[in-house]
């Protein structure tokens, strides 16, 4: 795309954070990754402007096109491009609609698990003490639960709905961020630029979140990306269980389930939601580790 | 113990700072002892204002955790450090912070001791912000400029990144930051030992202009001896976290008394070929202070050393004018430095 002629990283203005630029220009030339984030952003872009896209209203129902094929099958309309589900509804705009969903629950819950992820392992990492052994015990324990058997437990607890997926992913999803922050503040808080703070009498506050925080931002972004693309495939499994956002709300995971009885004769019902799940966590997990090559320096030459 | 002048602007007495090794429900069951670390042990010293008190000691011998407890950076474990007056170690975290002001560090690794992530100005303002110096931006930009030029950068640098400077002038801004708040006392941790030779005489010559302008005081810590030979006013030396000797600087140069001193005398090269120095071989490493040895710490490795050095540890005793040092065999005035063949 247009980012690659920048070459390698410009220089000129010593004002800008030029790790930053640098690191940037380094993703921009990684052409598998640039073009997987164009992947990403293109799905975003579909979910933000569903409305204007679509072509049909994604929960109208109409009995006679049930189960009607792909277009460029036989008894295919080009209307309907991807064919309709077994109540005559558009795959295709029930996948443009799905994908509000997805990027919503996904984009939520990596938001929430983090900002909760970063407050605890700066307090475990940097107090040390007894609140690190409190918080470590805990992340120790949520770590021994298998992801997806937690969340259908607590979906069966709270009851499906778009909030509960969110608060059902972030309760096990806040770990991982809080593991990462927890040790990038422990090699952090010995650097003699804390030790420096701390001389100047700058407050414990000050040190975590003006001191450490801002260096240690880069590996929790880049691993927050990765995580996206589990919690969408989470969002989604839970959906296929019955336990996601209810009927008629179009979420992909959903759409699978529903087209898995008729998977022999009608093959596009599951077919396509399922490929769109697959181009979008495969998007950003191409995309997050082009990040993390880009901004993990152990990976420059 | 050898007293120390009253009018002493910090006075040590006693500190000292042990680290305890983990020590959980699991270790107490099974009777396992929790592991200490004694990297300072009752030691005690006093500097007069506006004196350059050089350390020196080898690698892990608990110079830079002595320097580092007097600023309370690593919490003492016992001892009193009174600074003008005030015993520091107890004070609470607001009447601490006052202190801080008067009371600086500059580190000895000018890569680490600035935040990547700020700038120039933000690194040296911050003292001032933190002890609301200044009334406002503009008077806090002043200052920084004026600091800043003191220590020989400019003022076009203050929006400059530390990683765009070269390992000197982030010596600058570090020194920048101690000096900033006006600090009295400060204490220099190896602050050029990182430095390439010819930028480690500008940056001595700069503290000693700075130490000159600004009435400063020093604690200057350092394992090079040419660098405490020519800086300080007298010197303490340390052998695994006690000071063995201590006295000014002529004295401790020319005529050292404990023999780990005179060991470390006899490694200074000579500039006159002319003059052939006995040269003292230390055998072996500097001992665990995980388990120190018993009576005197120096008799694992001293060419000296006696049946009472394994079991006694010496007393500090006085042996001239402001100089003191802790050997059995003191009195006998033995030196390792007498020329070779004699």
């Amino acid at each position: 795309m247009t980012a690659i002629d920048n070459g390698p990283a410009a220089s000129a203005d010593p004002v800008v954070n030029s790790i930053f630029r640098r690191n940037m220009a380094t993703f921009a030339e990684n052409r598998l990754a640039l073009g997987s984030a164009v992947v990403v952003l293109l799905f975003v872009l579909m979910a933000v402007f569903a409305p204007f896209i679509a072509p049909h209203d994604p929960n109208v129902t109409d009995l006679f096109r049930r189960l009607q094929p792909p277009a460029w099958q036989e008894g295919g309309d080009w209307a309907y491009l991807l064919g309709c589900d077994a109540l005559g509804r558009d795959i295709l705009s029930r996948i443009i609609y799905g994908a509000r969903i997805s990027i919503f629950v996904g984009a939520a819950v990596v938001l929430v698990a983090t900002t909760i992820g970063i407050v605890a392992g700066l307090a475990a990492g940097f107090l040390r003490g007894w609140v690190d052994t409190v918080i470590s015990r805990v992340v120790d324990i949520l770590l021994g639960f298998p992801y997806l058997i937690f969340a259908i437990g607590l979906m069966a607890m709270m009851g499906p709905g778009l909030i509960n997926i969110i608060l059902a992913l972030v309760y096990k999803e806040w770990v991982i961020p809080c593991r990462v922050v927890r040790g990038e503040t422990l090699a952090t808080r010995e650097l003699e630029y804390v030790e420096a703070a701390r001389a100047l009498g700058a407050s414990s506050r000050h040190i975590m979140m003006r001191e450490i925080l801002p260096n240690i931002l880069s590996p929790v972004i880049v691993v927050s990306t990765i995580r996206m693309a589990h919690v969408i495939i989470l969002e989604a499994s839970l959906s296929f269980l019955g336990l996601g956002v209810q009927p008629p709300t179009a979420s992909w995971g959903a759409m699978v389930a529903d087209g898995r009885a008729f998977i022999m004769q009608s093959w596009w019902v599951s077919t396509f939601p399922g490929i769109a799940i697959l181009l979008l966590v495969l998007g950003i997990n191409v995309a997050s580790q082009g990040l993390r090559d880009a901004f993990d320096p152990r990976f420059h030459e | 113990m050898i007293a120390q002048a009253d009018t002493a602007l910090l006075d040590v007495q006693r500190l000292s700072k042990t680290y305890l090794g983990r020590h959980n429900l699991a270790d107490r069951l099974s009777g396992r002892k929790q592991t200490r670390v004694q990297a300072v042990s009752d030691v005690s010293f006093g500097v007069r204002p506006g004196e350059i008190l050089g350390l020196i000691g080898e690698s892990g011998c608990g110079k830079s955790t002595l320097g580092r407890s007097i600023l309370r950076l690593h919490e003492p474990s016992a001892g009193k450090v009174v600074f003008d007056g005030v015993d520091v170690t107890g004070l609470d975290d607001a009447a601490m912070k006052a202190m801080r002001r008067r009371m600086q560090i500059i580190f000895q690794d000018p890569y680490a001791s600035l935040n990547p992530r700020r700038t120039v100005a933000e690194i040296v303002g911050l003292p001032l912000k933190l002890h609301g110096l200044t009334k406002t931006p503009t008077e806090a930009r002043d200052k920084v400029v004026a600091m800043v030029e003191k220590v020989g950068l400019k003022s076009a640098h203050l929006d400059r990144y530390p990683h765009q400077f070269s390992g000197g002038q982030r010596q600058r801004i570090g020194i920048a930051r101690a000096l900033v708040s006006n600090p009295e006392f400060i204490v220099c941790d190896e602050p050029v030992s990182a430095l390439d030779v010819s930028i480690q005489a500008q940056i001595i010559e700069l503290l000693t202009d700075l130490k000159q302008e600004m009435g400063l005081t020093y604690l200057f810590i350092s394992h090079d001896i040419s660098v405490i030979g020519y800086l300080s006013d007298r010197v303490a030396v340390m052998y695994l976290g006690e000071i063995v000797e201590m006295g000014p600087v002529e004295s401790i140069l020319t005529g050292p008394r404990h023999p780990y001193t005179q060991s470390l005398m006899s490694a200074v090269p000579e500039v006159d070929a002319g003059v052939r120095k006995a040269r003292v071989r230390l055998t072996g490493d500097l001992p665990s202070p995980l388990s120190p040895p018993s009576g005197c710490k120096f008799h694992t490795r001293c060419p000296l050393a006696i049946d009472i050095c394994r079991r006694q540890a010496p007393v500090t005793e006085r042996v001239g004018n402001g100089h003191q040092a802790a050997c059995h065999r003191l009195n006998e005035n033995l030196s390792l430095l007498d020329p070779v063949g004699t």
